[in-house]
């Protein structure tokens, strides 16, 4: 195949996600009468259905989406990072077992979990809260992080940790000093990588939320019933903002993570 | 002190470490895996099937169509996905300038919510979405074509199949393109050089060495098939029932815990299933 049919067809691919995404976008800042009518693009724009979006109580469901993705984050780093290291460092038997088992929990999907999460939230008082929703998210995402901080420790020499040991330092500081430095940037895209998986978590939300909704709850049950179709479009835009901010910084680790991310 | 000697010790020192995360799971998802089954079959202490019989005989239930549904869904995307992501990764073997920003732009859709996706292909295809608009100004068509709404059901479907296309061939294209970054590079550059067609590229040099993160690809995609939900209730509601959803309206709509349970319980098998086959076959890659 010649370069001209390669660089063809990639455009075609290329055009064929940002096409989509684009017009989304376009249309989620286009005046009603312009959207309306039948111009395809228009030529002025409007925050005027950013702003009826945050009247209907978008900006707390955003706020309320940080502050869940946040939770979720710390919540499974602070669980799952000793465990990381614990298969990134140490043999011991049962750890084929321990690892398999782990990565076998990642095969169910959240919905499998929500029926009786949410019946046990509701005895203890934790449905259509905030913390209730981070324990159901730390639920998808402990196995992820467990498993991809263990990769990110095992590529780290041993022999750093070893030179530490040689100059005194205690095993917990040669963690603390030489071991989470180095592991600080690809620790930090899996933070960004954890968030959006709660971020963009729409099924346990919506059914454990009502008065406190989060961002996809909110779209999904207010944000869609409304027949203006900008002002969707205007709360895809919100939702996606954050997710290709995340996506930018952490362009470096992209392919790597997801592809872990995935197994 | 026996006590300090013992965490000195590695092999407890990793159980200790792993001890939260064997913990959380336990109870987070392996016991509402099993309550699922209480919740479905136990009504006041005793076994009750009234769950299966709503599953099955109601009027309301649209359990089979979900089942057609979901399924019907897999088999026409994961090979438009495999197929396109195959494609993408013969296309990038080459270094060229931009090649970072073309795989940048394939990945993105991964990083995006499913229920952004749905709502990012309704502004595509609504009545005064791009496409109608377009082939409108073009002359092509004369009324907007109408996607959604119950007697446009195989639009909508289509709709969905377009969105699913679009959203999820990241996954396939991200597995292949990090197992293609193994191979030897030297063997396709040869083929190059030899005129190799585009055809013996893909079936006889590709394939082949790609074949372990093939099959990861089509097996994880296959999983998070039996998950599918905002597209389609963004796009269609129930108009295309599928399991996510049913178990969704079950809860949100019906309050029949025992149902959405039933769903639950549905997913997880199907799951588990393709799961087990995955483990074993990557039990070896997994583990490394």
């Amino acid at each position: 195949m010649g370069d001209i049919a390669r660089y063809a067809f990639l455009a075609v691919l290329v055009s064929w996600i940002l096409v989509p995404l684009g017009i989304s976008i376009v249309y989620a800042f286009t005046p009603l009468d312009v959207y309306y009518s039948d111009a395809i693009l228009s030529t002025t724009f409007t925050l005027d259905h950013v702003r009826t979006l945050w009247v209907l109580g978008a900006g707390e469901a955003f706020l309320r989406s940080v502050a869940v993705g946040a939770m979720t984050v710390g919540i499974s780093f602070l669980l799952g990072l000793p465990g990381g290291y614990a298969l990134a460092r140490y043999v011991f038997p049962g750890r084929d077992a321990v690892k398999l088992a782990i990565i076998a929990t990642r095969m169910f999907p959240i919905i499998v979990i929500s029926v009786s999460l949410l019946k046990t939230f509701f005895a203890l008082g934790l449905n259509d809260t905030l913390v209730g929703l981070a324990l159901a998210h730390t639920a998808m995402a402990l196995p992820f992080v467990v498993i991809i901080t263990g990769s990110i420790f095992g590529g780290i020499p041993r022999e750093l940790e070893e030179a530490g040991m040689i100059f005194g330092l205690s095993s917990f500081m040669v963690f603390l000093r030489i071991t989470l430095p180095l592991a600080a940037p690809g620790l930090a895209a899996a933070g960004m990588f954890t968030f959006l998986l709660s971020w963009n978590e729409v099924f346990m939300a919506s059914v454990l939320t009502l008065v406190n909704r989060t961002l996809p709850a909110f779209i999904l049950n207010s944000a869609f019933a409304t027949p203006i179709e900008p002002i969707r479009f205007a709360a895809a835009f919100m939702l996606i903002l954050p997710a290709l901010v995340f996506m930018f910084l952490a362009r470096r680790y992209l392919v790597t993570m997801w592809a872990m991310a995935a197994r | 002190m026996p006590l300090f000697s013992l965490l000195q010790d590695s092999r407890v020192k990793a159980w200790l470490l792993l001890s939260p995360t064997i913990l959380y799971l336990t109870v987070f998802i392996a016991y509402p895996i099993v309550d699922s089954f209480r919740i479905a079959f136990v009504k006041n202490g005793s076994l009750s099937f009234d769950a299966v019989d709503f599953l099955l005989y109601s009027p309301l239930s649209e359990f089979w169509s979900a089942l057609k549904y979901t399924f019907l869904l897999a088999i026409l995307v994961i090979p438009t996905e495999t197929l396109l992501a195959l494609t993408a990764v013969i296309l990038l073997f080459k270094r060229f300038r931009g090649r970072d920003a073309v795989i940048y732009v394939l990945v993105m859709p991964l990083a995006l919510s499913d229920l952004a996706a749905g709502l990012i292909w309704y502004s595509m295809l609504t009545g005064k979405g791009f496409l109608n608009k377009l082939l409108l100004n073009l002359g092509l068509i004369s009324e907007p074509i109408i996607f959604f709404g119950y007697e446009n059901r195989w639009l909508t479907f289509l709709a969905v199949y377009l969105a699913e296309v679009w959203r999820s061939t990241a996954i396939v294209f991200v597995i292949l393109f990090a197992g293609a970054q193994l191979i030897n590079r030297e063997v396709f550059e040869a083929a190059e050089v030899f005129g190799a067609s585009f055809y013996v590229k893909l079936r006889h040099i590709l394939i082949p060495m790609i074949k372990p993160s093939l099959q990861a690809a089509l097996l994880i995609r296959t999983l998070f098939a039996f998950q599918v939900f905002a597209v389609v209730w963004i796009l269609a509601g129930r108009d295309i029932p599928v399991l996510a959803g049913e178990a969704y309206y079950s809860i949100v709509e019906l309050h029949k815990y025992d149902v959405a349970a039933l769903y639950a319980i549905v997913i997880a098998l199907l799951s588990a299933s393709i799961g087990l086959i995955y483990i074993r076959v990557f039990r070896e890659t997994l583990l490394r």
